[in-house]
C-alpha cells in the first residue's frame, strides 16, 4: 500500500517534471533595439505544468518564512496566498491540483531556487509559447491568436481549472496560454513605453540605453497583454490570476 | 570506583555546562539585542555585497543608519555619472551634521564587470567620501532580487550596457523606505530633499 501510493500518483503524469528545449534565435514580438535579427535563446529545460497549490505548500512548509503570516512585507504584498484557508492549508478555495496564484515575484523566486531552478526569463517563456499543439511557431497563424485571445475574454473570476488538462504544445509544454499569467525572472525588464507615464522628464532622464521596448507584433495582442501586465508589476505584487512555472539551464 | 568517578565526572560536566549555559544567559541579557527587523524592511532581504574595498559584508550591517541607495554600473557612460551628481546634491544641501548621519550606498546593476577595483576607479575618479560613500556589487543572482525591492527596472543589453529606472531611495535606520524620486541630476528633488534632511536630523 505504501509503495503503491506514489506509483498511482505517477500513473497520471505526464513523465518527468520538466521538458529540454533547444533554444536558437528567436524573433520576438517585442522589439529590441540592441537585438533586432533575434534574441539568442540558450538550451533550457521548463516546467511542463505551472507549479500547483499542492507544491507551494509543501514549500512553505518546509520554508515556513514564505508562510503568510511570517513573510516580510517587501517580499510579498498582504494579499499573499490569501485564498488559502490558513497559513499552511489550502482549503477550499485552493485545491491541490489547481495552480498556485496570489504569489508575489520574491516567492516564487524563493520556490525554484529551492529547488535548485529559476524562473524562466521573458525570452524563454515566449519561445516556448510560440508553440501550438503541432508547430513550434505558431504566432502567425490568425486561427490560433484567437484561440488564445478568447480565453483573456473570459471573465477571471471563475475558478480555475486544474493544472495540466490542456494538450501539450509543439515542446510538450502545458498551460502556457489558458490557465493563468506567469511571473518570468526578468518581469522587471520589460520597460514599455506605458512605464513614461507623466514623469514630467524627457525618456533619457529615465532610461539610461536604448529606452523603451516597443512591439515588433502589433497583432500579437496576446503577448502585448502579457508584456503590459509584468511591466506594471513590482516584485511584491501578488493577483488571482498570477503564477509561475521553473526552468533550468541546460548544463 | 569506576562508578563514582563516572558520576563525579558527570557533576562536573553538569556543573561546567550550567555554568556556560548562565554565562551566555547573562550575555544575552546584558548585550542589547537588536530589535526585530520591521516586515517592511528592505534588510528582509538578504543580500551579500562585495564593496570597493574588496570587504564582503550582508547588507543588513547597514542597519543603524538612514541611507541613501541607488542602483547603478560603472562603464554606464550616460545615466549613471548624475545618479553620483544626484548624491553629490543632497550631500550639498545637508548640514555638516545632517550629513554625518547620512549613508550613502550605490549597488551595481553589473557585478560581472563591476569589481573592487572598477568601483574603486568611481570613487578615486568622482572623489567620494569612502568613510560615507560605498560602492558594492551584489552576486549576479541576487541583482534582480535587490533591483525588486528597491522598486528597480533594468534589462541587460546585447552591448554590455544597461536600459533601466534611476531611482534615489532614502531608507531610514531599519530599512524602511522613507522617499523615493526618479529625479537624478545636480539638482536635488525639492520632496526627496525635505526627507532625507528630516531624517538625518534628531
Amino acid at each position: 500500500m505504501l509503495l503503491a501510493l506514489p506509483l498511482a500518483g505517477l500513473a497520471g503524469d505526464a513523465g518527468p517534471r520538466y521538458v529540454g528545449l533547444p533554444g536558437g534565435t528567436f524573433v520576438s514580438a517585442l522589439q529590441y533595439e540592441d537585438a533586432k535579427t533575434g534574441v539568442r535563446v540558450a538550451p533550457f529545460a521548463l516546467m511542463r505544468k505551472p507549479v500547483t497549490n499542492a507544491d507551494f505548500l509543501a514549500f512553505v512548509r518546509a520554508h515556513p518564512q514564505w508562510q503568510r503570516d511570517r513573510v516580510a512585507g517587501v517580499l510579498a504584498e498582504p494579499r499573499y496566498l490569501s485564498h488559502w484557508a490558513s497559513p499552511t492549508a489550502l482549503g477550499p478555495q485552493a485545491l491541490p491540483q489547481q495552480p498556485v496564484v496570489w504569489v508575489s515575484w520574491f516567492a516564487a523566486n524563493a520556490y525554484c531556487e529551492s529547488i535548485d531552478a529559476r524562473l524562466p526569463t521573458w525570452s524563454e517563456w515566449e519561445y516556448a509559447a510560440a508553440a501550438d499543439e503541432t508547430r513550434k511557431d505558431a504566432r502567425k497563424d490568425p486561427a490560433w491568436r484567437e484561440r488564445i485571445l478568447a480565453w483573456y475574454a473570459r471573465p477571471s473570476n471563475e475558478a480555475l481549472p486544474r493544472a495540466g488538462l490542456q494538450a501539450a504544445n509543439a515542446w510538450g509544454v502545458q498551460d502556457l496560454h489558458g490557465l493563468v499569467w506567469e511571473w518570468t525572472d526578468d518581469y522587471s525588464s520589460l520597460l514599455v513605453s506605458g512605464d513614461n507615464r507623466d514623469q514630467g522628464d524627457p525618456d533619457r532622464m529615465k532610461f539610461c540605453g536604448a529606452g523603451a521596448l516597443s512591439m515588433q507584433d502589433r497583432e500579437n495582442y496576446a503577448v502585448l497583454m502579457r508584456v503590459a501586465m509584468l511591466s506594471s508589476l513590482e516584485g511584491a505584487d501578488a493577483t488571482a490570476n498570477l503564477g509561475f512555472r521553473c526552468a533550468r539551464s541546460a548544463r | 570506583m569506576k562508578k563514582s568517578f563516572r558520576a563525579l565526572l558527570f557533576a562536573v560536566l553538569a556543573g561546567l555546562a550550567f555554568t556556560l549555559l548562565s554565562a551566555a544567559a547573562l550575555a544575552a541579557d546584558s548585550a542589547p539585542k537588536p530589535a526585530p527587523l520591521p516586515r517592511d524592511s528592505v534588510y528582509q532581504l538578504p543580500l551579500r555585497l562585495t564593496d570597493q574595498s574588496a570587504q564582503v559584508w550582508d547588507w543588513r550591517t547597514r542597519r543603524g543608519r538612514p541611507q541613501l541607495v541607488s542602483m547603478f554600473y560603472t562603464s554606464c557612460q550616460y545615466i549613471c555619472p548624475l545618479i553620483v551628481d544626484s548624491g553629490k546634491a543632497i550631500d550639498h544641501n545637508l548640514t555638516p551634521a545632517q550629513r554625518a548621519r547620512l549613508r550613502v550606498l550605490l549597488i551595481s546593476m553589473d557585478p560581472a564587470h563591476d569589481t573592487p577595483a572598477a568601483l574603486q576607479s568611481i570613487v578615486d575618479k568622482r572623489r567620494l567620501d569612502p568613510q560615507r560613500w560605498t560602492l558594492a556589487a551584489p552576486p549576479a543572482a541576487d541583482v534582480r532580487a535587490v533591483a525588486g525591492v528597491l522598486g528597480i527596472r533594468y534589462r541587460a543589453l546585447a552591448d554590455g550596457n544597461f536600459n533601466h529606472t534611476s531611482a534615489l531611495v532614502l531608507l531610514d535606520a531599519d530599512g524602511r523606505i522613507l522617499a523615493r524620486t526618479e529625479q537624478v541630476g545636480s539638482r536635488p528633488d525639492p520632496e526627496f530633499l525635505a526627507a532625507v534632511r528630516k531624517a538625518t536630523t534628531p
